[in-house]
């Protein structure tokens, strides 16, 4: 299946440092991303850069391949200090990535996306049947034959992520960053990967590869590096090391000491979701939820684990009425709800506090008491105008309870770090008296301070009566701040386990697609 | 039986014929992704039953010739429109061009050196393009540099060209292009009067600017770069794609295209009015959104641009020769503009809804398996 496997350079040997990052330093507005890292890349070896969430590695490789500048440090490539102004100029000196998000032209064909921007061409036209060819044989590489005329619109998510890596192989580099490249590929797809990869490395190319999946970095990677909280914590070589060396140094020793145990004490059942079916809305043909069943009771906090594509958000959404669903039936006190919209939810007393609270939380042209009071607005209303010393009382009341450190209720949204951004979203949810409130990644880039603060208001809100359903990446968060927890993949819940009687490694391989290989692979 | 088998091996002429054409789409299928083209034949059937007039060779080379500048523009508007931005100061452009050939072909005032220049034509004509290169390149500028959305960017250009004219002229009219022999700037009725080989100039023009830019989009790197910047311009700036450059030079040759417009126009007149142009933006834009283009960028043919600027002037045209009067023709073009848009959301919708009609299928099986499974092991 292989081409010829020719040396990408004849002057590079194996184990040389070809790129090399002296403390690099990254501020964004007021947050340390990085903090100084050290970090090298050695030709003909796969390193392998391993962190939670926010720990900044995404950040790193930015800065490596020329998407963003450090704020402090150097960059070194072959010795010299370089500082890439943007990522063409990363590519030219052979240094390419591939994004976790895609980035692809959905409106353009397979190889229109893998030569975009380095179009073969002849006598200034474009030469396509060449590109066409070339296509093909990276996709054969990939051991994926598309058509390379096929639009990427029409792919799937994981034949999508191989086109963005065939992409980076037409690019010859020498030094290839993978950030995520399997979130969305079936085990079969990620071990044809590994076989790119592993014979990438043997003709000298330098490979970082970033995962959630910490048995595949096991698995590919020479060497491992750890960040945590913006600073290389530990390295070693992966063939010294186990799981359990990765888990400790990621998460660091403060873990236990963060969130408060629960005392799990559930009422009657008050939402039950009946055989969930909801469709991926990036494209329709693929289903994120396939099939979920469950109950969620009075006074407990049930958080959902999985990984990235396990169909987490998607349920969520489904819940609160963005996601249309397909088959199935979400019943609120026996009431279905599934073909509601939005606002009758949220009258009904289920409300979601979404993933990405600036896109979908926020409106960041509005102070922060204006949006605390969006969605609760319809109380405040006396005959036909909005009674603003109501609004104002029932806003302060609920940003004391919440704790939103704001310089006062007319301060811009955007003047508050993003703990207190996400509490006003909060704040926000509660106002409308949830029954059952719905967080998604409720505590996605911020610090860890504001984490704490978020999920003891999670508990307090059980213990009052109401239902709280959250989701994470994180198996420290869901670990510690639910009575229940529910680890989804592929789109189906395959475990619910007790928090107290469970480990960060048990968590980890349960939620592994790449392990658990499911009968809906194409 | 038998004759199912023999027609299977041994494909008709015509089952090639349809294939050819029809691709594995159905004959419905088809109809709805040509209705641009299908638009325009029935337009064309129904006008040459209501009035013997239309379909003559004569009034055909005629409206194709009303068509023709509506078509250049609509070429320049559907590269802006397909890297997601709009241009409506296409028709104060049209405008202001046509009032800076009228000004030079009537004798140009040089203060500075106390004398009046009388340049020849193809002077005039490639300055008069300049001057829409210029407007286009203040759009783009605009919109590159300081980050200015493109309605807003071009609504101020709108304006300005639209003054700049009025202040050349001073409000008036220039009369008599035509020139004189012996100042030596004869010739300029060539674009919009004469008619090489029996078929107006103007529509020459067209034809040219239509390959012209059929070639651009479809066979050069910057034709992949237009259609990459219209769809996910993060994606196409990741990958090196010069995402502002692009957007320059679209607004550039959008200018350039009204410049030519408005030439055709004075030509055809032999005078230059600074009013020329009004809404000129519009029906450009109409024709782009007709022809298929996603007003969202990245989604836009030539072909479609061109059927377009057919449809909106056989239409107008058409509704003139049988009558119709001049009111309930703007009614009806608003409709069929409307009509365009939302066959276009029905067909997105449509395929959208049979993809996941046909995942539920497949999850409604595989979980009245499950079901089936459960119930047998209870």
């Amino acid at each position: 299946m292989t081409a010829v496997a020719e040396p990408v350079s004849q002057s590079i040997t194996r184990g040389e440092v070809v790129l090399r990052a002296e403390q690099v330093a990254k501020v964004y507005g007021g947050t340390h991303a990085l903090r100084g890292v050290d970090f090298d890349v050695k030709a003909g070896e796969v390193t392998a850069l391993i962190g939670e969430n926010g720990a900044g590695k995404s950040t790193l490789m930015k800065i490596l391949s020329g998407v963003e500048q450090a704020s402090a440090g150097t960059v070194y490539l072959d010795g010299e200090p370089v500082s890439f102004s943007d990522s063409s100029e990363a590519r030219e000196r052979g240094v390419a990535i591939i994004h976790q998000e895609l980035n692809l032209c959905q409106n353009l064909s397979i190889a229109d996306n893998i030569f975009l921007a380095r179009e073969r061409t002849r006598g200034g036209m474009v030469d396509f049947s060449a590109q066409e060819t070339e296509a093909a044989r990276f996709l054969e590489r990939l051991e994926e034959p598309l058509n390379p005329k096929t639009l990427v619109g029409d792919l799937r998510l994981g034949q999508q992520q191989l086109v963005e890596i065939a992409k980076a192989l037409g690019e010859e580099a020498r030094v290839l960053i993978m950030d995520e490249p399997t979130s969305a590929l079936s085990h079969h797809e990620v071990q044809i990967l590994f076989r790119v990869v592993r014979d990438l490395a043997s003709r000298g190319v330098a490979i970082v590869y970033i995962s959630h999946h910490l048995d595949e970095c096991l698995e590919i990677a020479d060497t491992g590096i750890v960040l945590r909280d913006g600073l290389v914590v530990a390295s070693a070589a992966m063939k010294d090391v186990d799981l359990s060396w990765i888990v400790t140094n990621m998460v660091g020793r403060e873990e236990g000491a963060l969130y408060s145990p629960m005392a799990f004490d559930a009422g009657d059942t008050v939402l039950s979701i009946r055989d969930l079916v909801v469709a991926d809305p990036d494209s329709p043909g693929r289903l994120a939820v396939n099939g979920v069943s469950l109950d969620l009771h009075e006074r407990e906090v049930v958080g959902v684990f999985g990984l990235m594509g396990a169909g987490r958000t998607e349920l969520l959404e489904a819940l609160a009425g963005r996601n249309k669903v397909l088959s199935g039936q979400v019943l609120l006190d026996d009431e279905d709800l599934s073909n509601m919209a939005v606002s009758e939810r949220i009258a009904r007393g289920l409300i979601l506090v979404p993933e990405d609270r600036q896109r979908d939380g926020l409106v960041s042209s509005l102070s922060v008491g204006a949006n605390t009071a969006l969605a609760a607005i319809n109380d405040f209303v006396s005959r036909f105008f909005v009674s603003k010393a109501r609004e104002r009382e029932a806003v302060t009341e609920i940003g004391a309870q919440v704790r939103v450190k704001a310089s006062g209720l007319d301060a811009p949204i955007g003047s508050l770090s993003g703990g207190n951004q996400q509490k006003v979203v909060i704040s926000k949810a509660l106002l409308t008296h949830p029954r059952v409130l719905v967080l998604d990644e409720p505590t996605r880039g911020i610090d860890v301070g504001a984490k704490a603060d978020i999920f003891s208001l999670m508990a307090k809100q059980a213990r009052v009566g109401c239902t709280v359903l959250f989701a994470t990446s994180e198996a420290g968060e869901v670990l510690h701040a639910s009575d229940r927890i529910l680890v989804m993949a592929r789109g189906v819940v395959v475990a619910e386990l007790d928090p107290r009687k469970t480990t960060r490694e048990e968590l980890m391989a349960l939620a592994d697609t790449s392990s658990t290989p499911t009968k809906n692979e194409e | 039986m038998a004759q199912t088998a023999t027609a299977a091996a041994e494909p008709t002429f015509a089952d090639r014929l349809r294939k050819g054409i029809l691709g594995d789409r159905t004959a419905g299928e088809f109809l709805m992704d040509q209705r641009a083209f299908v638009a325009l034949i029935v337009l064309v059937i129904v006008f040459s039953l209501l009035s013997d007039a239309f379909l003559t060779p004569t009034n055909m080379i005629l409206m194709t010739k009303h068509v023709a500048y509506n078509a250049i523009l609509a070429l320049g508007m559907l590269l802006v429109i397909v890297t997601g931005g709009i241009d409506l100061s296409v028709g104060s452009t049209v405008g202001l061009s046509g009032i800076v050939a009228g000004v030079m072909l009537q004798g140009w005032e040089l203060s500075v050196f106390d004398t009046t220049a009388y340049p020849a034509v193809w002077v005039v004509v490639i300055i008069s393009l300049a001057v829409g290169g210029l407007v286009g390149a203040l759009n783009g500028w605009m919109i590159t540099r300081f980050n200015v959305a493109p309605f807003i960017a071009t609504l101020g250009t709108l304006y300005m060209a639209r003054g700049a004219a009025l202040l050349i002229s001073d409000g008036a009219t220039f009369p008599r292009l035509q020139g004189e022999a012996e100042l030596g700037n004869t010739g300029f009725s060539f674009i919009g009067v004469e008619r090489p080989l029996g078929i107006p100039t103007a529509i020459w023009i067209m034809v040219i600017f239509a390959m012209l830019i059929a070639l651009l989009v479809t066979r050069t790197r910057f034709g992949r770069w237009l259609y990459a910047t219209g769809g996910n311009e993060r994606a196409a700036g990741l990958s090196g794609v010069p995402v502002a450059s692009v957007k320059m030079r679209v607004y550039i040759i959008s200018g350039v295209c009204a410049g030519m417009a408005g030439l055709i126009i004075a030509s055809e007149l032999t005078s230059a009015a600074p009013q020329t142009g009004q809404t000129f933006e519009l029906n450009a834009i109409a024709a782009v959104v007709i022809g298929g283009a996603s007003l969202s960028g990245g989604r836009g043919t030539v072909k479609g641009a061109l059927i377009g600027a057919f449809v909106i002037g056989f239409l107008s045209d058409g509704l003139v020769l049988v009558g119709v009067s001049s009111f309930w023709q703007t009614v009806i073009k608003g409709l069929v503009i409307v009509l365009a848009v939302i066959l276009d959301q029905g067909q997105e919708r449509l395929k959208k809804a049979r993809a996941a009609a046909q995942a539920a299928q497949s999850v409604r099986r595989e979980l009245d398996a499950r079901h089936a499974e459960a119930s047998a092991k209870a």
